[in-house]
């Protein structure tokens, strides 16, 4: 029996800053003053708080340690572990207050919180089947095929409300019913983890942290509908991701818990992995399933539906990971506790990945309805630098932007439809005055023209006409008709593409055209760009009254832009200098050298 | 797996260790004192009984053992506090594992303070 617990972040963000190295070193420590069989030296999964890892939490204290390096282990080891005096000055310095340590639930970055679908992350060990068995782990599927029958637990599906979290927002009980009603020799259970919008992790932190709360809902899922096979498709960009995958199989059918007669009840539930490439199509439902077949990863017409026809043509029913990290709480608590959060048509809770211009890049867990105010301002910790929020874009290259006015607009399905965005997976990019948005509408752009899969015209071809009409403007090349031409012909991509990626690709066009039109018309008619981020349409200028002469500009120009005129200010001993715009590059570089605030932009 | 009394069983196992991981403001809890004084006179084995007979007897949800430093009556360790919510703490002092097991029965199970090894027996 152990005293004590050490938890390590080994997530991808916190195993990317060494976390891995400091649980060696705490072994090692930890052998050598021989405590290693007093102290338990855990790896678990994401805790959220990305910014500051990597993490370690000592429990039964509940210290919380922010930043951790590897040279202050030995302090840790023998201040904390082995004399009990927590090292407050190594804890994340706002659990600290006065002289008392307060909890990590009560930090805003936790209080306003609700995990249900990482409930199980930065607990549990996501290498150890036991660790998932002790937090009730396994027990949903036992009361599924011990106590209910396949209509029950569809029933309890739809009445949870719980909606597809993948984007989307289709109700995922009625996805269940339509698959468990068509009769066939096989069906299948898929999981999509094919995780692809930029910026966003939520899938690959649940399966780094809780891999077999997705394997016990796909055997949940596989009663349900009556099917015996199962697939996971994983990309391979998430090598912690699959190994834990692979381990958590590997243990459930060493338990039984996959594999024939499951509890002695005659079910039986296999899964695999199937690791995609990283084409960011095969995260649309057909593509995924002809990937999975073997083939390349394109979409092809709908109906049939995935439930009538899926994978190799049986009735299919494909749920994204966080749909399925949800299932077995609402079978174990009940649908009326899970209904019991979020809005009229948006139940339970949704994890976002925040990032952009925040204080506290991560991953958050909150109830529908939560406003972006207190997701950005309480939780987020707010802009960093004193910035002034401009906007949060959702639901990546498929969704839209939130303006500032929009803030305090409770977070669903619906009301992210109504105001041009969308939920998409979770992914929240925090932007501040700074950020362009003509140059992120073309960003985005950039990322779908890649990533079309050239299958249907209206996307290969819509998109990059698209794209260069968007180029030209931030290069300066942009009419005022041409933003009219852009507006048009992302209506007719929208309604003429074959699947979800050539469907929601203009969107980021369509809603900075709708909220920030003002800086499309600066662009072509001002040819300003007023973030000061779209290089052609920038001018670097030294004013000649406050530069005193020093010279520092024009030895970091890596161009020779910059040289001394024979213009001396009033109250200044040597003579300014000028910046030639036809040599500059525009890089920056000068304006970050001056100590005298002496150059501008604009 | 073939039956969800096997699932049990594996879960009544695991669960100590993760009790561990939860912070219950209801517990009550056992506080030892690890500073250096406490160590040398032997706080750490006192500490170790403590946890071993708690998992044992299945109290990990409602017990929690947390270490702490220096009380400041050095002659008297190794000294262990007891705290149940709504009752007063009461102070053992010059501890051992064969007290730590019996402080574990009679006060935290059994509600009755071992009155013989608190601090008011000192200097009798």
């Amino acid at each position: 029996m152990y005293r004590s617990n050490v938890l390590v972040c080994g997530g991808t963000g916190c195993t990317s800053s060494d976390s891995l190295k400091i649980v060696d070193k705490l072994n090692e420590e930890l052998a050598a003053k021989g405590l290693d069989k007093e102290v338990n030296v855990i790896t678990t999964g994401c805790f959220g708080l990305c910014a500051l890892g990597p993490i370690m939490v000592v429990y039964p204290e509940g210290s919380f340690y922010s930043m951790v390096k590897i040279d202050d282990i030995p302090e840790i080891v023998e201040e904390h572990l082995l004399k009990g005096r927590i090292v407050t000055r190594l804890l994340y310095q706002e659990t600290v207050e006065k002289d008392t340590i307060k909890s990590l639930n009560k930090t805003a970055f936790y209080a306003k919180q609700k995990r249900v679908a990482l409930r199980n992350c930065g607990v549990i060990d996501p290498e150890k089947i036991d660790d998932y068995i002790a937090q009730d782990g396994y027990a949903a599927l036992g009361k599924v095929l011990t106590e209910m029958t396949p209509e029950q637990v569809i029933q309890t599906v739809l009445d949870s409300g719980l909606r597809g979290r993948g984007g989307a927002g289709f109700p995922t009980g009625l996805k269940w019913k339509f698959a468990a009603a068509n009769d066939a020799d096989q069906k299948y259970v898929c999981c999509n983890a094919d995780e692809g919008d930029p910026g966003a992790f939520m899938d690959r932190s649940v399966l780094e942290g809780d891999p077999h709360t997705v394997i016990e809902a796909m055997a949940i899922a596989g009663y349900a509908i009556g099917a015996s096979k199962g697939y996971i498709y994983v990309r391979a960009e998430y090598p912690i991701a699959v190994k834990r995958l692979q381990i958590a199989i590997d243990q459930a059918h060493e338990y039984g818990l996959l594999g024939e007669d499951i509890f002695g009840t005659g079910f039986n539930f296999d899964l695999q992995l199937r690791l995609g490439a990283g084409a960011f199509v095969c995260g649309e439902e057909t593509s995924l399933m002809t990937s999975i077949e073997g083939k390349r990863g394109e979409p092809r017409p709908r109906p049939p539906f995935p439930a009538v026809k899926g994978l190799y043509r049986k009735p299919t029913i494909l749920n994204n990971v966080e749909t399925y990290a949800n299932i077995t709480q609402i079978i174990l608590n009940g649908p009326e506790w899970f209904a019991s959060m979020g809005t009229e048509k948006s139940k339970g809770t949704k994890v976002f990945a925040l990032g952009g211009k925040i204080e506290h890049t991560g991953l958050v867990e909150v109830p529908m309805g939560t406003t972006l105010r207190e997701i950005v301002e309480e939780i987020g910790g707010g802009i960093p630098n004193g910035k002034k929020f401009k906007a949060a874009q959702t639901g990546g290259p498929s969704g839209g932007c939130i303006p500032a006015e929009h803030l305090d607009i409770p977070i669903d399905y619906d009301n992210l439809l109504e105001i041009g965005s969308m939920m998409g997976s979770g992914g929240l990019i925090v932007m501040d005055e700074t950020t362009c948005m003509v140059d992120i509408a073309k960003f985005f752009l950039e990322f779908t023209v890649d990533e079309s899969c050239g299958k249907c015209t209206p996307c290969r071809v819509g998109t990059k006409r698209l794209l260069e009409m968007l180029e030209k403007i931030t290069n300066g090349q942009g009419t005022l008709e041409m933003i009219d031409e852009m507006e048009e012909l992302c209506h007719f991509i929208k309604a003429n593409s074959l699947c979800g990626l050539g469907q929601t690709a203009p969107n980021p066009v369509l809603s900075t055209l709708r909220y920030f039109k003002d800086e499309y018309i600066a662009h072509v008619v001002d040819k300003k760009c007023p973030a000061g981020v779209c290089k052609n349409l920038l001018e670097f200028k030294i004013d000649k009254d406050k530069c005193i002469g020093c010279g520092m500009c024009a030895r970091k120009c890596p161009v020779s832009a910059i040289s001394v005129t024979d213009y001396t200010a009033p109250g200044k001993k040597k003579p300014a200098y000028a910046i030639d715009t036809a040599k500059c590059i525009k890089c920056g570089a000068c304006i970050e050298t001056c100590k005298f605030g002496a150059i501008s932009k604009g | 797996m073939k039956s969800l009394a096997e699932l049990q069983a594996i879960r009544e196992r695991a669960k100590a260790n993760l009790d561990l991981r939860k912070e219950n403001p209801n517990a009550c809890r056992v506080f030892v004192g690890m500073a250096t004084c406490g160590i040398a006179a032997g706080a750490r084995p006192v500490l170790n009984a403590f946890t071993e007979e708690i998992a044992k007897r299945g109290l990990t949800d409602s017990v929690t053992v947390t270490q702490t430093g220096c009380i400041g009556i050095c002659q008297y360790e190794p000294v262990v506090e007891v705290e149940i919510p709504g009752e007063e703490k009461v102070t053992y002092i010059k501890m051992t594992p064969e007290k730590a097991v019996k402080v574990v029965n009679d006060h935290i199970v059994n509600k009755n303070v071992v009155t013989e090894y608190t601090i008011g027996t000192m200097g009798k």
